[in-house]
């Protein structure tokens, strides 16, 4: 039956967090495994509450803005569409940013070898939401190479987070990353109240 | 309604002056909100950043997308978009508390294995 106003076409949607450190690779990984050319938007953060109407202040308030990048993967057959949003990376300031992380399916922690530090709030933001995640180490040229358990001692993951390898510029190998998480998200059943 | 291009422009007050001001919409929108026209308000009825708002979502698409497709802060889209949606130029989708279930998420699990 399709109403008047058509809303019975709507696709279910859903939301997919790739996080991690400047420059680890979150832009690529959404580049990759989206069917559109990632596209940027961007919210002010305010430290401040805009709780009336009113301009006075606005420009004070506004006190930093982020930019995320965000792809689309749309399955017709059932009619679901998966989005991917890349937290910003410059700063830390996303995590103010609840509207990211709320109803967020998963997310991917990419992390660099290079600088695992710079993943670690990423991962302790998760584990405080409960938000089902996994870690996914973008091999870069010329980083050094670690098996997944090193990554995992070191970032002191829980057992049950997955740790795999990738390369966020490959289709396949980033798609299966998303794979991976999904799975993760169906094994854990906290994650699935409905 | 229409905003001066020229000065002004990439300050954080041009933006708020697309919504008189506004900063809260009147129906509460999410990043991954659904969109779509309902054909019942012609665009041409409408002020610049209405309209182009408004031909944005011939489809089902987010606000997110909206908001990329203006150049406009996701904040300002959504005021934007609730105005479209109180006037009855378009109806929305919130994402299902429902949606994550096994079922829905299985399917989206064989919709990316064949992306493979």
């Amino acid at each position: 039956m399709v109403s008047a106003n058509g809303s019975d076409d709507f696709p279910t949607q859903f939301k997919i967090l790739i996080a991690g450190g400047f420059g680890a690779g979150k832009t690529t990984f959404v580049g990759s495994t989206s069917e559109i050319e990632p596209l940027t938007t961007e919210e002010a953060l305010t430290s401040a509450s805009v709780g009336t109407d009113s301009l006075e202040g606005v420009e004070n308030k506004a006190t930093t803005t982020v930019a995320m990048d965000f792809g689309r993967i749309t399955f017709s057959l059932h009619n679901l569409v998966l989005y991917l949003f890349g937290t910003p990376g410059q700063n830390r300031f996303w995590f103010m940013w609840d509207e990211l992380s709320r109803g967020a399916l998963g997310a991917v922690v990419i992390a660099d070898t290079r600088r695992l530090q710079d993943c670690f709030a990423a991962i302790e933001f998760f584990e405080q939401r409960g938000i089902p995640f996994l870690v996914a180490v973008n091999e870069f040229d010329g980083s050094f190479r670690y098996e997944p358990d090193e990554v995992r001692n070191a970032l002191d993951l829980k057992a049950n987070v997955p740790v795999l390898l990738c390369d966020a510029r490959d289709t396949r190998s980033a798609t299966g990353v998303l794979i991976s998480l999904i799975e993760h998200v169906l094994s854990t059943s906290q994650a699935c109240p409905a | 309604m229409t905003v001066p291009d020229g000065e002004g422009s990439g300050t954080w007050m041009r933006p708020y002056t697309v919504t008189n001001g506004r900063t809260h919409p009147t129906t509460a929108l999410q990043l991954i909100s659904m969109v779509r026209t309902t054909g019942r308000v012609p665009p041409e009825r409408l002020g610049g950043e209405h309209a182009r708002a408004l031909q944005l979502c011939h489809f089902p698409t987010s606000v997110a997308e909206v908001a990329a497709h203006l150049r406009q802060p996701v904040a300002i889209t959504k005021v934007l978009l609730s105005d479209l949606i109180d006037s009855g130029a378009v109806t929305t989708r919130a994402p299902s508390a429902t949606a994550h279930s096994t079922d829905l998420l299985e399917k989206v699990l064989d919709g990316l294995r064949q992306r493979l």
